[in-house]
């Protein structure tokens, strides 16, 4: 069998939803399991200092994040000695929120999972975290819907004297390795390899190659920069706080079909992002490509033995609780010069749904009128839903530009209701 | 990884190989060492706080050095970083301290009796003189690897013991965290005022985790007399003063620490010390007397000179800017200071800079005159 030794040993851990769902349902008492597990495996008990949960529990009292808002010292109290089966612990998971006290405006969300399971041990601050995050998502009673049927689409091809590009991007991790912020070099490598190996499957006109950062030739990087694929090492205190960057760039790397509409990057924030893209207005092709190589990818890595992470409550687990669900941002470059000076647009903004970001990305400001318009939401709705709302929204706010050019009003639209 | 212990047994499961570091593009002391091999066989080790291998070297994996200038690589997260991992850490010693052997033991002089001279630089030409070291309190993890509680007790043992001093040596703790704005501004231009650290070196160990929490610094009403209270290591102890009174500086220094250490077993405390590597601090580069002693003193036409380094090479010493380590020298003012820290007593390393420095001086005040200096040539130290 070609599958290496590691996934046979991983699978067999953690192989099929139906196990995640045993794990969940034991909750608390799964960290108890292998902690004892633990101490027959390891030769002698740790010595170190300890101190009580109150002599540990963080400052927060200047920070502005989802974490400290929720992190209260009795969850604290609570949660401080226990780990996940990997070794992960609370304070790994909420360094980057005490590192980072956030800013008066942007509430960023203050914790990473570092497995899998950091979202089922760690649940009594993940939940709230999530529900906040999340618009009122609660994870203990609802459901996220997959739903990668691109076929439900209805309209989604854009008026291309207003939309400049179409793209779609998500992430997905491996079942049964850590997560960025807590693998080991092995375990990113494996990754690695396991993608990689799975790439290689694709055909037609999703055949590609995969350049990995630490072996890439000039040339290639200079093409990768001008094709504005290459993804750099993480400045942001928020990513290198959580220990993401380490050993960079081990076991990084890009990987890109030839006609360079389907992308794939490695071991960067997730163990994978996944990108579909395209100049013009043709959201639909975009997202049919998109749901079209996701599903082949996880063909691929299934024939391998390995599957992504999901569940019924959080749907694809990520390693920043603000992904989950479908992780899905659906978005366009779009011209809207007259829109954007009126003073309803944000208002417009937000009843549809949409978010407005900077040609560069997120934290970037407009060139030209050009904005970066997306969903918003990212659990609680399936892909098909989110992406439908983005085109569904896009078009109004094509409406609208062209009415302001005619010298006609607008409307502010009904805000959309939440958690159809 | 700071606190994860069960993680190192998670890691176990894949081989040594497959863990094992690319290091083809790196330049520092611990990549030249630590071979396959070796990681295979300290992999599975950890100190009894739990700190591992691949905590040591973190810093060095995420960090490949430059060509011109060796890094460390690799730092302690306790005292027993130094024992269990020494197949590691002793060669990285050897070759960072100048061929410094496992079996060498390192002499402690805190007696300022025995500097000679020192109280005469000339103060036009030397504008400040500075001492410091770092200290460690046995029994507590260090800055890569303390948990929040330990920092705080760390910070609180500190507060206690330096309330306690008095004298010229009497001062006040300032609490990052609670400082007021108008204190801040009066540190900053005090110069004494630390930042959260940039530099990616130590941001890759871990040492600025939950900044700014249990961080703060101590000086004494004179502004003579500085302690940094968790930086880079538990306390950085710093003695200054305006002009060429390095003897002073040196006494003040000698009696602080002695008083301090005295405080501190006074509450059951001892520094991190042993008879083969002197003080122990979190950067190997610092073991030994972790002792600085520099000053900032003018020498344009010595700078110009084409045998500038060679001749600080001899004496022992290493120049940077006025801002401290790699930053440039401005309006030809030099930061000189002794380059060694371990094998050599803190007497002889300030001694060494005493009689550097008054030569380098000399060396010059001939150039301004335009006179050789070639009979000044000192014999290699």
């Amino acid at each position: 069998m070609k599958e290496g030794k590691m996934a046979s040993s991983f699978t067999r851990i953690l192989s099929s939803k139906r196990n995640v769902g045993i794990l969940s349902l034991v909750g608390g008492s799964v960290a108890a399991g292998f902690l004892l597990h633990r101490e027959h495996v390891t030769a002698g008990e740790p010595l170190r200092r300890r101190y009580p949960a109150s002599a540990e529990y963080p400052d927060l009292r200047k920070h502005n994040n989802c974490m400290a808002s929720s992190l209260t010292p009795a969850i604290y109290a609570k949660l401080c000695d226990k780990a996940t089966p990997n070794g992960y612990t609370l304070d790994q998971a909420i360094q980057t929120g005490v590192d980072n006290p956030g800013h008066p405006f942007i509430k960023t969300v203050g914790l990473v999972a570092g497995d899998e399971e950091s979202y089922e041990v760690f649940a009594e601050l993940l939940d709230p975290v999530i529900k906040e995050r999340h618009n009122g998502y609660d994870p203990r009673t609802m459901k996220h819907p997959t739903d990668l049927n691109a076929s439900k689409i209805q309209s989604g091809v854009f008026d291309e004297r207003y939309v400049l590009s179409s793209r779609v991007r998500t992430g997905r991790s491996i079942r049964g390795l850590s997560l960025p912020p807590a693998c080991t070099r092995a375990e990113r490598r494996e990754v690695e390899r396991v993608v990689v190996d799975a790439l290689s499957g694709l055909k037609e006109d999703l055949t590609g190659k995969y350049y990995s950062l630490t072996l890439m030739t000039e040339q290639e990087q200079q093409q990768l920069i001008d094709d504005h694929f290459l993804f750099d090492k993480p400045v942001s205190p928020l990513l290198t706080c959580a220990g993401m960057a380490r050993d960079w760039p081990d076991g990084r790397g890009i990987w890109h079909n030839n006609e360079k509409t389907f992308l794939i990057w490695i071991n960067e924030e997730d163990h994978t992002r996944v990108i579909s893209m395209e100049k013009g207005g043709n959201m639909k092709r975009v997202f049919e490509r998109f749901c079209r190589g996701l599903k082949e990818v996880e063909r691929l890595i299934q024939e391998r033995g390995w599957e992504f992470m999901w569940n019924e409550r959080l749907g694809y687990i990520l390693t920043c609780p603000s992904n989950l669900g479908t992780g899905l941002r659906a978005g366009v470059h779009v011209k809207l010069p007259r829109l954007s000076k009126d003073p309803r647009f944000s208002k417009i903004l937000d009843n549809l749904r949409l978010q407005k970001r900077g040609t560069g990305g997120v934290d970037t400001a407009a060139v030209g009128g050009v904005f970066d318009i997306s969903n918003l939401d990212r659990l609680g709705q399936s892909e098909v839903q989110l992406v439908q709302t983005v085109i569904d929204g896009v078009n109004y706010l094509i409406e609208c530009e062209k009415r302001l050019e005619k010298g006609q009003d607008i409307k502010v639209p009904a805000p959309i209701k939440q958690f159809k | 990884m700071p606190f994860g212990n069960t993680h190192n047994q998670a890691k176990l499961k894949y081989s040594s190989e497959q863990e094992y570091p690319d290091l083809s593009k790196h330049n520092n002391y611990m990549a030249k060492i630590l071979t396959a091999a070796m990681y295979e066989r300290l992999r599975t080790k950890e100190t009894p706080s739990g700190f591992t291998l691949d905590d040591v070297i973190q810093t060095g994996v995420d960090n490949p050095g430059h060509p011109f200038i060796m890094t460390v690589g690799c730092v302690a997260g306790d005292e027993e970083t130094y024992e269990v991992f020494k197949e590691l850490l002793d060669p990285v010693i050897e070759d960072r301290h100048g061929g410094y052997k496992p079996t060498d033991k390192h002499k402690t002089d805190l007696n300022p009796d025995n500097l000679k001279g020192g109280d005469d630089l000339d103060p036009k030409y030397v504008l400040s003189s500075r001492v410091r070291t770092g200290r460690s309190i046995r029994g507590f993890c260090l800055p890569p690897h303390c948990s929040r509680g330990e920092r705080r007790a760390v910070e609180k043992l500190s507060v206690e013991a330096l309330a306690a001093l008095s004298g010229d040596l009497k001062g006040k703790y300032y609490a990052l965290k609670n400082m007021t704005e108008a204190e801040q501004q009066q540190l900053i231009d005090d110069h004494f005022l630390f930042d959260k650290p940039v530099s990616p070196l130590l941001l890759a160990s871990g040492m600025a985790r939950d900044w700014p929490d249990a961080r703060g610094i101590w000086h004494n009403d004179n502004k003579t007399f500085l302690v940094w209270v968790n930086e880079e290591d538990h306390l950085r102890v710093i003695s200054m003063q305006k002009g060429g009174k390095m003897k002073e500086v040196f006494t003040r220094f000698c009696t602080g620490l002695t008083k301090i250490e005295t405080l501190f077993r006074d509450r059951g405390h001892a520094f991190m010390w042993n008879e083969h590597l002197g003080y122990v601090l979190t950067c190997p580069s610092n073991l030994g007397t972790g002792l600085r002693a520099g000053v900032h003193v003018k020498l344009p036409n010595m700078s110009k000179q084409a045998k500038f380094d060679e001749i600080l090479s001899k004496l022992r010493l290493q120049k940077r800017g006025t801002g401290g380590v790699d930053t440039a020298a401005v309006g030809g003012v030099f930061d000189i200071s002794n380059a060694d820290r371990l094998g050599f007593s803190e007497v002889e390393l300030v001694q060494m800079v005493v009689d550097g420095v008054k030569l380098l001086v000399e060396m010059e005040k001939r150039l301004e005159k335009g006179q050789s200096i070639d009979n000044l040539m000192p014999a290699q130290k």
